[in-house]
């Protein structure tokens, strides 16, 4: 547990023309690329990222050293990196800033990983969107290629090394790692069955790692400080490091911020993000992008007992445990993409819940029934009770239609509708109650001050 | 009239292909390629496009399909998707769709009457820190009020859209901390903060069983 006196992953976000090569190189880029492709072994790389204990920060929390450990290429197989920059989970806008201020960090990163997993093309799948973030990675990709950093032989060693940038097209379910790897070979994002895992058979029908861009972006400062020290940046066993957390939604200075792992939602929403706005009070918070359950700070921990995981915060608020994969797990929820939509109390859950809903009816991808059929029932449901047509059976209609999607479907995308739906019934069933009884208040959730503010009406 | 591309994007196209191991995977940056061009993907886009990579017109069908992105109509000068997902909404996205609905006089899925501008709703566009937004084209534009928002609009149509776009679209943004730097061990949390949090308690109250 040290202190991370100075940034790492956002130290170049500052400078003037972060993006160019020269700034970049001049604040330290390329400098590690350069000596672990001459200096150290890959196997030594790999061992490293392991021992840093990344959880992948596309929001599945898996070891990102573990994920490279599972490659294990035949003699005519090419392998692939690709990097997953589709951000599309609600509330999560921190890949975008690796791409916009520090493209070089990721590419350092990217040249890393293919040297460490033996790859020699590299694929960014970039969601299309985000054409300004696809312009400046371009553009840093032929500035590295022409420093030397890329192609035949980067930093002068016998191992080719190419960075494609592959534009997506507006679909959510591409974030899903098989889904962005049918739209990579040009078919519809539509999910594989598992297994052959990517690992094994991703792109192309060759062995793939697909990591998402903070994964890729932290590997410079690991191999740099070394996986150990690295990990002991965090304040979590297990689950090392620092990333980046965003928050949106009713605070004062909404943002992102980079800290070590495992510090708790309220230093994230008061201390970061500047306290609640017009200091009302905070309602419920949802941790890390829409798909996670959302946190009601009302709702204490129940762990009496020693072998329980949450003990220590016994009696706590659910926000004063600490962000982390397995902490957040352990509280039934989940850590995601560590990008928090904060909740003040003008906001009616049920609204909220239909909002994210109707998200999830638009990006299903539609192959599995219970998932394309689940989602646009939930809205219907839904719909119904914020109209006030609602009947008191509705509420438990909605946790029965979650119930049916939970693990019936090729991806996780059912599960990520349902477990968050769960999670809004379950910690304000009264609201979902008393919604069917009454109907949704007519101007209820547009906060006032938010539209005055929008409206520019004094 | 059939469609080609100009020779110069036929360049692009060769230089495409080489990057993939199969002809197909080119299908997404070949398609969009066409509709920078030609504005839509239609009917003798997929025509094009099918014969160049050697697939059915179902299958690019199918594809342009599944994206939000292509579109298989005619869309205005200008297309403005308005962000409608939780974080926007919580920051007045309603507000911006509602204003840009008077502005241009046509409901959100539909072209102003004088083609200037489609006004499309999206799902989270992940710039949620900086809510509300809109993309107009392929640029951001970020923490909107409606006067900023008019004046976005209106220079679209008088200075064009990359004079728009120089002036006032944005890229991802950074802040610090309001209160910095950041300590060894977690902190307790503030008694205000507590207090702030455990609105109305129907349980017992967390400030009592701080430890």
């Amino acid at each position: 547990m040290s202190n991370p006196t100075k940034p790492l992953l956002t130290t170049r976000y500052g400078i003037a023309e972060s993006w160019k090569i020269a700034n970049a190189e001049r604040a330290g880029a390329y400098r590690v690329a350069k000596r672990a492709l001459t200096s150290i072994e890959p196997a030594k790389l790999k061992g490293e990222v392991k021992k840093a204990n990344i959880r992948g920060r596309g929001g599945a929390g898996f070891p990102a050293g573990v994920k490279w450990g599972f490659l294990n290429p035949g003699p005519d197989d090419q392998v692939y990196l690709v990097i997953n920059a589709d951000e599309s989970e609600p509330g999560t806008f921190k890949d975008r800033s690796l791409m916009d201020l520090d493209p070089h960090r990721l590419i350092e990163g990217a040249i890393i990983s293919c040297y460490a997993i033996g790859s020699h093309v590299a694929y960014i799948y970039v969601r299309g969107e985000l054409a300004f973030s696809v312009a400046r990675l371009e553009e840093a990709i032929a500035d590295a290629r022409h420093a030397g950093y890329l192609g035949a032989r980067p930093f002068g060693i016998d191992h080719e090394i190419e960075i494609y940038v592959h534009t997506g097209a507006g679909a959510y379910i591409c974030g899903e790692e098989t889904a962005l790897l049918n739209s990579l070979e040009g078919r519809r994002g539509e999910p594989r069955l598992k297994p052959p895992f990517p690992a094994v058979k991703g792109v192309f029908g060759m062995p793939t790692i697909v990591n998402n861009v903070e994964t890729i972006a932290v590997v410079p400062d690991v191999i740099e400080m070394g996986g150990d020290a690295w990990s002991a940046l965090s304040r979590l066993p297990a689950d090392g490091g620092v990333r980046l957390y965003g928050v949106s939604g009713h605070v004062r200075n909404p943002g992102l911020f980079e800290a070590p792992v495992g510090i708790t939602m309220r230093e994230l929403i008061y201390d970061y993000a500047g306290g609640m706005l017009g200091s009302r009070p905070l309602k419920a918070v949802i941790p890390g992008g829409s798909s996670t359950p959302v946190l009601d700070p009302r709702r204490l921990v129940d762990a009496p007992e020693e072998d329980q995981p949450l003990h220590a915060w016994h009696g706590k608020s659910e926000i004063d445990v600490p962000m982390g994969v397995d902490t957040y797990r352990a509280l039934g929820t989940m850590l995601g993409t560590c990008c928090a939509i904060v909740m003040d109390d003008t906001v009616n859950m049920v609204e909220a819940c239909r909002n994210l809903m109707r998200f999830y009816k638009h990006e299903s991808c539609g192959q599995c029934t219970p998932c394309r059929e689940g989602t646009g029932w939930l809205v219907d449901v839904l719909d119904n009770l914020c109209a006030g047509r609602g009947k008191l059976e509705d509420v438990d209609l909605l946790v029965d239609i979650s119930n049916n999607m939970m693990g019936n479907t090729i991806c996780a995308f059912a599960d990520g509708t349902a477990m968050p739906l769960l999670g809004f019934v379950q910690k304000f069933r009264d609201e979902f109650i008393d919604a069917a009884r009454n109907g949704l208040p007519v101007d209820v959730r547009h906060d006032d001050s938010v539209r005055r503010k929008v409206e520019k009406v004094a | 009239m059939a469609f080609a591309l100009t020779p110069e994007r036929e360049r692009e196209v060769d230089e495409l292909l080489t990057r993939y191991p199969e002809r197909r995977a080119s299908l997404l940056p070949l398609l969009w390629l066409c509709q920078r061009q030609n504005g839509w993907i239609s009917p003798e886009v997929v025509d094009y496009v099918s014969q160049r990579l050697d697939l059915s017109t179902a299958t690019v069908r199918g594809v342009v399909t599944f994206y939000t992105m292509f579109f298989d109509e005619p869309v205005g000068e200008n297309v403005v998707w308005v962000c409608r997902t939780l974080s926007c909404d919580l920051r007045g996205g309603k507000a911006i769709q509602d204003h840009l609905e008077n502005k241009l006089g046509c409901t959100a899925g539909h072209t102003s009457s004088d083609g200037k501008f489609t006004l499309l709703k999206a799902e989270c566009l992940a710039a949620c820190g900086q809510a509300p937004m809109v993309q107009i084209n392929d640029r951001y534009y970020e923490n909107l009020d409606v006067e900023l928002l008019d004046q976005i609009i209106d220079a679209h149509v008088t200075k064009g859209a990359e004079e728009a776009a120089r002036e006032f679209s944005t890229h991802a943004t950074f802040g610090a901390p309001t209160k910095a730097p950041i300590s060894t061990a977690p902190p307790p949390p503030s008694p205000e903060a507590v207090r702030l949090a455990s609105q109305p308690p129907p349980a017992p109250d967390p400030v009592g069983d701080e430890s």
